[in-house]
Order: C-alpha cells, then structure tokens, then sequence
C-alpha cells in the first residue's frame, strides 16, 4: 500500500539470520534487509542470498518488506535489483540518491512491477534535489534522511543537538510533502539512550516527518508511541471531522468547531489521524 | 514402576528408600513427627576454635558413608566445598553422601573424587561437571534431587540425615555465631545452612574472618555450632558477587519480559501492594525493569519481592516502590550493601520462603513468579533439570516450591535456542508438574493454562499474542521443525522429587 503508515524503518543486516527470523516479533512498520553499509564487500553475495530466502520463507507479520541496495554504479547494485524483483519485496530503499535520474534508471530497471520505491538522500546534493526526486516517479513513497554520510559530505561535525542537520532536515519534509509523500528521518545510533531517543523523534516530528530509520528492535516501541496519535489528538480530530460532516450536511461554506474556524488543512489533517488511529486499533469501540 | 500422576514411570525404590510416586502438587499428606538429637550440656567458655579441617573432620567422628552438607551461598567462587572433600580423601574416608545445597562448575575436582569413590552419591542441585559425571553413568548410588523447598522438607522429616554440616561464613566469632553479610567474602545471606545447622549431627562453620564475640548480625547461631576453623580464603570475591547483573538486550528477550509485564498489567495484577519473585536471569531482570516503570508511572508501591535480589530491585526498594525486599539469596554488590545497612531488606531462610510442609511460606504469599525452563510441555510441564540431549546439567532451585506458590507463575522463556525448540510434545524430564504453572510467555505467542479459566476470560480481546498452547507448538514446528529423540541408557541415574517428598520424575543414563 502506498502510503501505509510507516514510522519506523528497522535496518536489518542484511548477514545476520538471527535478527531476520523474529522480524514479525518485533513488529516494526517496515523493515530494511540492508545489502549496503551493514555487509562488507566479500560478504555480498552470501548476504543477497541470504535475504532472498528471508523475503521468502520468514514470517513478517504486518511489516512491510523492505531491502536496501547497493547504488546502482557499484558492482553489487544490479544484482542486488536482480535478486530483489525475483522475490516478494515491497519497498526497495535506493541510497545515496542525488538525483531524479537516479530514481528513473532504478525505475527502468523494475519495469511494470508495482514496487515502492525509497530513495534515502544522504549528500548535499541530493537535499538539494529534493523535491525532484521526490516526485520523480509515482512509485516513489518516502524520502529517508542519511545523516550521518551527509555530515560527511557537507564537512560539518556530527553533534548531539544536530544544528548542522536542520536545513537538510526541513528541505526533505518539504520536497516530499510537495510532492505528497512521506518523509522519514535519519537513525538515532545510542541504542541505550531511550530518552534522547525520544527528544530526537519528537523533533522530528515536529518537523513534519512521518517516521524514524532504527538500528535496533528496542528502538521501535518509543519511536511508535511519539509518531502515533495521542488519545487527545483522535479526540480533537474526531471533533473536527464530525464539525465537518455536519457543515457538508447543512450545506455551509464555512466548518466551524465551537467559536473556531477550521480550515480545509486541518480538516484533511484530522482525517489523516482518524485513518493512522483505526490502522493502529487506538479507536475505542464504541458499543452504542 | 509405578506410573505417577504425570505419567512417569517411577521406581519403587532406590539406595534402600521406598520411593512415593508423585500424587498432585498438594495431594500428598505427610505423616510422622520433626526430631532433632538433643546435645550434651552446655559449658562454661567451651573452646570450639579448632587449628584446621582436618581436626573439624576427627573430631566430628566422619567415617565412611557420612552425609555430609554444604551452602552454595559462594556459587562459583567457592572453596570450601573442594578443600573439606580433598581433606576427606586425604584422610581416606570413602563412600561419602555429598548433600549440597547446589554444585557449581568450580567443584569439577568432584569427579576425580567420584571415579575414585570418595563419593558416593550426591542428594542436591548438580550444575556443570558434576552433572555430567552423573549423567554418564559414574556416579555409584542414584542421586536425588530436590527443589530448595524440598530439601528443607526432607531434613525436617528425618529423609535425609546430615551427620556433619560444613558451613562457610564471611564472618564468625569463636563461638559459631555466624553471618555471610559482611567481611571480604561477603555473599548476603546464609539461609540455605539454617536447617542444616538446627538439624544436623555436628555443625562446623569455617570462616576466614574470625571477629570478637559476639558476631552481629548473625544468621547461624552458636547454639547449634560444634566448631569453627580458620582458614585463609572462604572463596574468591570476584566470582562470589559479580560486579553487574545485567539485563538482557537480546530484543527477543526483551520482548518476552514486555509480554509477561503486559499481560501481568492487562490481567490486572500491578497494582497498589501487589508482589513477585524475580531472580538474576536476563528476562526476568528486564521484567524487573518493566515492571518497576510501571510502578513509577503510576506512582503506586509493591508490598515485597522474594528475591534473587540485584541492585535493580534494590534501586525500587530505595525509591520506595517496594516496601521490603525478603532476600534468599543476591547477585551483586549493590544488594551486599543494601541487605547490611537497609531495615526493609530482610534475610529470609529456605523454609520460610519455600516449604510445603510449613504453616504457610513467603511463596504462597505472591501475586507473580517469574520461572525459566529447559523445555515445557503441551501439558505445561516444565523441565528445568535436563537438556534436550537428556544431559542432566542444573538443579531444580526454587523452581517447584515457587510455581505452587504463586498466584500466577509465568514461565518466559525463548521458543528455541540453537536451533532447537524449548517446546515440546513432552518434557525430556518433568520438574514442575504443568497443573502448578499458569501462563507460557515466547516470542512467538503466550499459552495459558486452560486450567486458568479467569485468565483467559480477563484477556478476550488482548492485543497480546496469545494462542492455545498447541497452536503455539505448531507455529514453532514450522521454524525449528521436529527433533530426534536422545538415546537413553536404561539405568536410573537420578531421581528427581517433588517439594513434597514424592518422585516426579527420573533421569537416565546418557551415552557417551
């Protein structure tokens, strides 16, 4: 599905079995069976193999099938694409994507088969192509921040509080939400650290992205609650669009919720909620 | 054999003593009173610091085919254990019944005194080297083994005899009034001795930290001790207390621990004065863990924690989550300091905590246990004593004693390891019979016991995982698919009782 909810993008080494056998334990939204940076060189091929069979015979439960290639100018790239469109996956992660170009060589090589595509933009370039990528082919569905390559690239010092990262940041929400799709935010790599964790993805949020990249399955549950509605938000939302159906009803121009106004934005956005809120289960039954 | 009421098959007897096949966990009614020998009269000043083991030895009268007891209180950093069985070799006494409270990896010298039949046999938990001389057939008599609560029960009831109790203490006086909470071998408690030293012929406590009459705080006291011995090291520091418990971060495991708090939690069990035993293991530390966040959120306290007591659950006791922690035994230095200085961190001995055949013990009294296992069954069974192999490698501990106990037992454990699934159709060996145990927590999904009608009732409509217990099973088949059998001996290497007197189960020779 093309916009299902996706907060949180767990990267999977594309070498280790043990974590690829409880993929549906941990329950992330969608995984990334990573053949790139997690694998060395000569252990490509073995890693390919490895999560061809892993797309093919383990359970993955509601998440969604993700694998990362390798970029398509190094020798691993097209077969790692190979592999990937003889398997059942869903969502192909291209990083390093700098360009509309690279999103349509990727597209030329899938053909007519529906899989999603997520380029994860990681240079300085490739923030500032945004929004061309983005919109780049209708199959495109997320675009993933790579923080720590586009440090390097840009030749600024990684830092906790991540100033260096805030234009790069806002310049992928907006090109993704230009092109109405979804924007995910780099990874959080202190893996004992819940609480800056948690201030990271509220930021985050804050911003306008949808979701997180995790490098480890205890990441998932404080990333899920902060990108999930609150109890107060799908009451608010179910206000307005209850606000909204009566205004429809009667004909107004104008949706008021008391003494307020609310305009079309926050109607769709209250829609939206309401959606993400009933895909969770956090709607209460009602039984009257 | 008689077959008992789990459908093993049990002998009538084994080394001269008429075996009772287990019944049901509460259907056994013991008869017969609890004897101890009176001791001569008391005198003035009476000298019982004696120069070295050796004279302990000669002067308790230990001849061949002695029951001899020891604590296990120093786990793998002790000594005493090894020193008093080599002193006894050395003498060239033979034929020695070893009744530890458990062995671990650092008694393999044992063996060489099992081949060269100093030992007997072992009536105790058996961990590491000691477990698999004696699953390969090279023990002589047939050991026992006993839950905590168990061994207790059959020193109270005259089912074992101990003619001599080897205590080691961090600290005693000269008098044998002695403690394991202070001093450079510190290890906590000592309740595991209380019995044997109220019970036994002759008590010896050995100590490497000779202090002024009177020893205070004291655990055994110097009414029931015959002598005390010096010695230079009781054990090493370093392997008695470890530095850290840590909880696990194997996400599986973490999501094992989140399932058993939230299943506790949606059960409705964490509340205002609730209760659990926890212990050092990696999921039941991380539960801990949850469930002392949950403690906090809401801002509510939990009445006591029967421990296995880390500086985890100390940290709620300081923070005044919990009211009392009652401590059998610890893990770390953290829980040294807090059960010296702390009034709400309270000693608790064996009997207290886990005998059946009491007025009532501390693990009747909680909401929740937290229990592993080897393997479990589709009749909820639960090994804990023996691999998949049939190698018999750890000892019961609490594990029988606090599944009857608990309102609800929970059993959290990964649905397989190596490869290989924890479980099975049936248990290579039965520990815990399945009526005591209420809820398996996996990865995979939660199995409740269909026994435990108002559990299942209370989580219709969970979002939990959980499934019949079959269903689990097949689910795990899927992964692991159906292993083979071990090939197994005939002869009858061990038996193991239940707390209360009766055998559940046996164990038989592994091939080598």
């Amino acid at each position: 599905m093309k916009d299902r909810i996706r907060r949180s993008r767990l990267y999977i080494p594309g070498n280790n079995p043990s974590i690829m056998q409880n993929i549906a334990v941990f329950g992330a939204d969608t995984v990334i069976l990573d053949l790139e940076d997690a694998v060395a060189p000569p252990e490509k091929d073995a890693a390919r193999i490895l999560v061809k069979y892993c797309l093919e015979n383990v359970d993955f439960g509601r998440t969604e099938r993700g694998v990362r290639i390798n970029p398509l100018n190094t020798p691993f790239g097209k077969k790692d694409l190979d592999m990937v469109l003889s398997s059942n996956v869903e969502l192909i992660f291209l990083p390093k994507t700098e360009s509309a170009e690279d999103v349509k060589e990727l597209c030329s090589l899938i053909g007519d088969r529906e899989i999603w595509i997520s380029p994860i933009i990681e240079t300085a370039k490739g923030v500032l192509n945004a929004y061309e990528i983005a919109s780049a082919d209708p199959r495109v569905v997320m675009l993933c921040f790579g923080a720590e390559d586009f440090t390097r690239d840009i030749g600024a010092e990684r830092t906790r509080e991540g100033k260096e990262l805030f234009w790069a940041r806002s310049m992928i929400v907006m090109g993704a939400k230009a092109a109405g799709i979804q924007a995910s935010d780099t990874v959080f790599s202190d893996i004992n650290d819940m609480d800056g964790l948690i201030q990271e993805t509220r930021f985050a949020k804050s911003l306008g992205f949808d979701g997180k990249g995790l490098i480890h399955p205890s990441q998932i549950e404080p990333v899920h609650m902060v990108f999930s509605p609150t109890q107060e938000e799908i009451e608010y939302a179910r206000k307005v669009v209850d606000a909204l159906r009566e205004a429809e009803e009667k004909g107004l121009g104008v949706i008021a919720l008391g003494r307020k106004m609310i305009d079309r934005p926050v109607a769709e956005r209250a829609k939206r909620i309401l959606k993400i809120a009933e895909e969770l289960g956090l709607l209460e039954v009602n039984d009257d | 054999m008689i077959e008992n009421k789990v459908g093993r098959l049990i002998p009538e007897e084994v080394n001269g003593r008429k075996l009772i096949p287990f019944k049901g966990a509460f259907d056994h009614i013991p008869d017969g009173e609890i004897k101890r020998r009176i001791p001569p009269p008391a005198k003035q000043k009476e000298k019982k610091l004696l120069k070295n083991i050796r004279e302990a030895i000669e002067k308790c009268g230990i001849k061949d085919g002695a029951h001899i007891s020891f604590h296990h209180h120093l786990r793998d950093g002790d000594y005493v254990v090894n020193m008093v069985m080599e002193e006894i070799a050395n003498m060239g006494i033979k034929d020695i019944v070893l009744f530890p409270t458990a062995l671990f990896p650092v008694h393999q010298p044992l063996v060489e005194l099992i081949e060269k039949g100093v030992i007997r046999r072992i009536e105790g938990s058996m961990n590491g080297p000691v477990g698999y001389a004696c699953s390969t057939g090279k023990i002589k008599d047939t050991c026992v083994l006993r839950s905590h609560g168990g061994r207790v029960r059959a020193v109270k009831a005259g089912e074992i005899k101990i003619d001599c109790a080897f205590i080691a203490a961090s600290a005693a006086d000269q008098y044998g009034n002695a403690t394991g909470t202070f001093g450079k071998s510190r290890f906590g408690p000592l309740g595991f001795s209380l019995v044997d030293s109220e019970f036994a012929d002759k008590v010896v406590v050995i100590t490497d930290n000779l202090v002024d009459y009177p020893c205070h705080p004291s655990t055994i006291k110097s009414t029931y001790v015959d002598y005390v011995v010096e010695v230079d090291s009781i054990g090493d520091p370093e392997k008695i207390v470890s530095g850290t418990t840590r909880i696990t971060r194997s996400p599986t495991r973490l999501q094992i621990a989140k399932y058993a708090v939230q299943f506790l939690d949606e059960v409705g069990v964490i509340r205002d004065g609730f209760s659990f035993q926890t212990g050092a293991g990696g999921i039941s530390l991380a539960a801990t863990k949850f469930i002392g966040d949950i403690l906090k959120e809401r801002n509510i306290r939990a009445d006591f924690v029967l421990g296995g007591v880390t500086g985890l659950i100390v940290d709620l006791l300081k923070e005044g989550y919990v009211k009392v922690l009652l401590d059998g035994q610890l893990f770390d230095e953290a829980a040294c300091d807090s059960l010296l200085n702390d009034p709400n961190h309270i000693e608790v001995s064996v009997e207290e905590s886990y005998d059946i055949h009491s007025k009532g013990c501390i693990a009747n009294y909680l909401d929740v246990a937290f229990l592993g296992a080897t393997e479990v069954d589709l009749d909820f069974n639960v090994n804990v004593n023996t691999h998949s192999d049939g190698l018999l490698l750890h000892g019961i501990g609490g594990h029988q004693d606090a599944a009857a106990g608990a309102g609800i037992t929970m059993i959290t454990i990964p649905s397989y390891r190596n490869r290989l699934p924890v479980l099975r159709e049936k248990v290579t060996t039965v520990t815990t019979p399945g009526e005591t145990i209420d809820v398996i927590v996996t990865e995979l999904g939660i199995a409740i016991n269909p026994r435990r009608e108002d559990l299942i009732e209370k989580t219709k409509g969970s979002k939990l995982p959980i499934m019949k217990i079959e269903e689990l099973y097949s689910k795990l088949m899927k992964i692991t698919g159906k292993p083979e059998e071990p090939e197994l001996g005939e002869r009858i290497i061990a038996i193991i009782d239940y707390r209360d007197g009766t055998t559940i189960d046996v164990v038989r020779e592994v091939r080598e």
